[in-house]
């Protein structure tokens, strides 16, 4: 990746991005939700959320990140109504599943879709028979039973694996036959427990351009739960960080991910791959000065100026060379987001002028180190 | 073997079949409704009943420590009360699906537990009522072991009524007893032996077939 063509950054959404629709209704609001477990024997309760507020709007993606333990499953089983806050209030679709009945719970817990991690098939059933599944709960007739699992399969792209069971699919596969049994009843929502957390990258890639077809193509809003910040980069338009129940940053995720203010959000931006220096300057790179020739400073782009051509300007301006180490743009949010590593003389005045020159341009610009 | 004593031998291997199979069918009319109680109605689950299900486990264990001759005899006048008589085949009945209808309980108890909760979360998620989480999915995914634990239950059967036969409740074991051993007859005794291997083997070789052609969970050519 070494002295790559650096593309222009467009700041418009990308042809494949639906953004959500500004002022949609929101469906899900979670007002000040609070969720504590009384202990089983005696001791303090488990507090697995607290005080948590969001809104996701109609067709949005939402991505939640958060560490093992942080509440993620919670939060979902809050939202479908598995579970009762013991604070606050959980509206889907503008009801409040809390209050009703368990008859009507269970009635209006069918307008919410739901994805797990191990897929959670019945293993004695085939992939039709799978999808069927919430349809037979519903009640619906043989007939249209058939139809909407022939549609959903074929949505998927399994309709040849109808007649298969769980055991002979890979675990992508299975994962779809996962997401066609959640649409099954046509839900408003998909809530998906860390869908993509047992596959690999590719195949969690696939899943995702699926998922995202499935809000393009029916307006569905998802709710993303995952500890992966890849997940989130890819396809939600928004994210909520989770940490010990709380959420502690939240807003569109190409803001988030340009600007990160907490703590936990920048320790989870270092886990994406981009994030990561190539080995040969990671290994190299010192803390200080000292006997180094060059300090190596990450940029990034995120904005219009990245079509101007930054870097040659900053050389003339400088007179000082500029050596690429590596670059990258993503899709973050829709939007292009660019990360360049470079190489500039190490001294203090030089390293100075780049980073007040970077900085006014707008551009984020942080001294990660030396290299002889 | 004479021709008479064969056909004593077919009579008595026609009322163990007899004896085993409405014992086995009656075990588990009544030992699958207590089994599928008992594993989902703990604190927490689908059917939660916490202090009836200690009581019911209590009483199936009780039930399934009592060695089963003493069984037998204990509930004489019960087994009079259901069948009208305390000796024949039909009296052997009562005390088989006494004995049958805990241990078919635990059995389907335990194939249920066994079922991956994620399922339960799963359905609980599409809006299913705890009927239907039994109906389309715990029966289902524990069938396999339920039909392998239920051909457990048919060969302890088979054990079970050759004992019941030593108290005069007929088939095999009251012949062996009769013949075998009362008039000494160690052709009888052996073939009497022979009928209930090649019984017990042909329970097990027809349980563990159908159960493999229920089990979904292993991919197969
Ligand atoms: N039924 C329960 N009873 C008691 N404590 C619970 C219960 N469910 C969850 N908790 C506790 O609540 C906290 C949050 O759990 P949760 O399952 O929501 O975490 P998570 O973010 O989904 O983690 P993971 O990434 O491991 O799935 C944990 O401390 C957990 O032990
Ligand atoms: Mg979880």
């Amino acid at each position: 990746m070494n002295a790559i063509a650096f593309p222009p950054v467009a700041s418009a959404p990308l042809a494949d991005f639906q953004p959500a629709q500004a002022g949609a209704d929101p469906v899900i609001i979670l007002d000040r939700v609070s969720k504590a477990f009384r202990p089983r024997a005696k001791g303090t309760p488990v507090v697995a959320l607290e005080d948590v507020s969001l809104s996701i709007r109609s067709g949005e993606i939402v991505g939640i990140i958060g560490r093992s333990g942080a509440g993620k499953s919670t939060l979902v089983r809050l939202i479908n109504g598995l579970e009762k806050p013991t604070g606050g209030t959980v509206t889907v679709a503008g009801v409040r599943l809390a209050e009703l009945s368990e008859r009507q719970a269970r009635q209006h817990r069918r307008r919410i879709g739901m994805v797990f991690q191990h897929f959670n098939l019945l293993s004695a059933r085939t992939a039709a028979g799978n999808v069927a599944l919430p349809l037979q709960i519903a009640g619906e007739s043989k007939a249209k039973i058939k139809r909407r699992v022939d549609e959903l399969l074929e949505l998927v792209g399994l309709a040849k694996q109808r007649d298969r069971y769980p055991a002979e699919l890979s675990g992508g596969q299975k994962q779809r036959v996962g997401i066609a049994r959640a649409l099954a009843t046509a839900p408003k929502v998909l809530l998906c427990d860390e869908a993509t957390s047992a596959l690999d990258p590719e195949t969690t890639e696939q899943i995702l351009e699926l998922l995202a077809r499935i809000r393009r193509e029916l307006g569905v809003t998802i709710v993303l739960i995952t500890h992966e910040m890849g997940v989130v980069k890819a396809i939600a338009d928004r994210v909520a960080v989770l940490e010990s129940g709380r959420v502690v940053e939240e807003g569109p995720t190409f803001e988030v991910f340009s600007a990160p203010k907490h703590p936990t959000t920048r320790s989870f931006l270092q886990t994406l791959s981009s994030a990561k220096l190539p080995d040969h300057i990671r290994t190299a790179l010192t803390g200080s000065a000292k006997g180094a020739s060059q300090a190596v400073v990450r940029v990034q782009f995120t904005g219009p100026q990245a079509e101007q051509p930054v870097l040659s300007r900053l050389a003339r301006m400088l007179a000082i060379d500029i050596n690429i180490l590596s670059g990258q743009v993503e899709t973050v949010g829709g939007r292009g987001f660019g990360t360049l590593v470079i190489a500039v003389p190490s001294d203090s005045a030089s390293v100075e002028a780049v980073t007040a020159a970077l900085t006014r341009l707008e551009l984020k610009a942080e001294v990660l180190g030396y290299v002889a | 073997m004479s021709p008479e004593l064969f056909k004593i031998l077919l009579m008595a291997t026609g009322e163990t079949l007899y004896m085993v199979a409405v014992a086995a069918s009656l075990g588990t009319l009544l030992g699958a409704p207590l089994g599928i109680f008992l594993a989902t109605s703990r604190r927490g689950e689908i059917f939660a009943a916490p202090v009836t299900n200690r009581i019911v486990g209590a009483i199936v264990n009780a039930t399934r420590s009592t060695p089963f001759i003493i069984l037998v005899v204990a509930i004489v006048p019960f087994t009079r009360l259901v069948a009208g008589t305390s000796i024949g085949t039909n009296a052997a009945i009562v005390p088989l699906t006494i004995a049958a209808t805990p241990f078919i309980a635990r059995i389907v108890e335990s194939a249920i537990r066994e079922v991956d909760p994620g399922l339960i979360e799963a359905a609980r998620a599409m809006g299913a009522s705890p009927a239907q989480i039994v109906r389309h999915v715990l029966l289902p995914e524990a069938r396999p072991s339920i039909a392998l634990g239920l051909t457990l239950a048919v060969v302890s059967l088979l054990g079970y009524s050759a004992m019941v036969g030593a108290v005069g409740g007929g088939g095999l074991g009251d012949l062996g007893i009769r013949y075998g051993y009362q008039r000494f007859m160690p052709e009888m005794m052996l073939a009497v032996v022979a009928v209930l291997i090649v019984m017990v083997q042909s329970a097990q070789t027809i349980g563990d077939t159908i159960a493999r052609r229920l089990d979904r969970r292993t991919r197969r050519g």
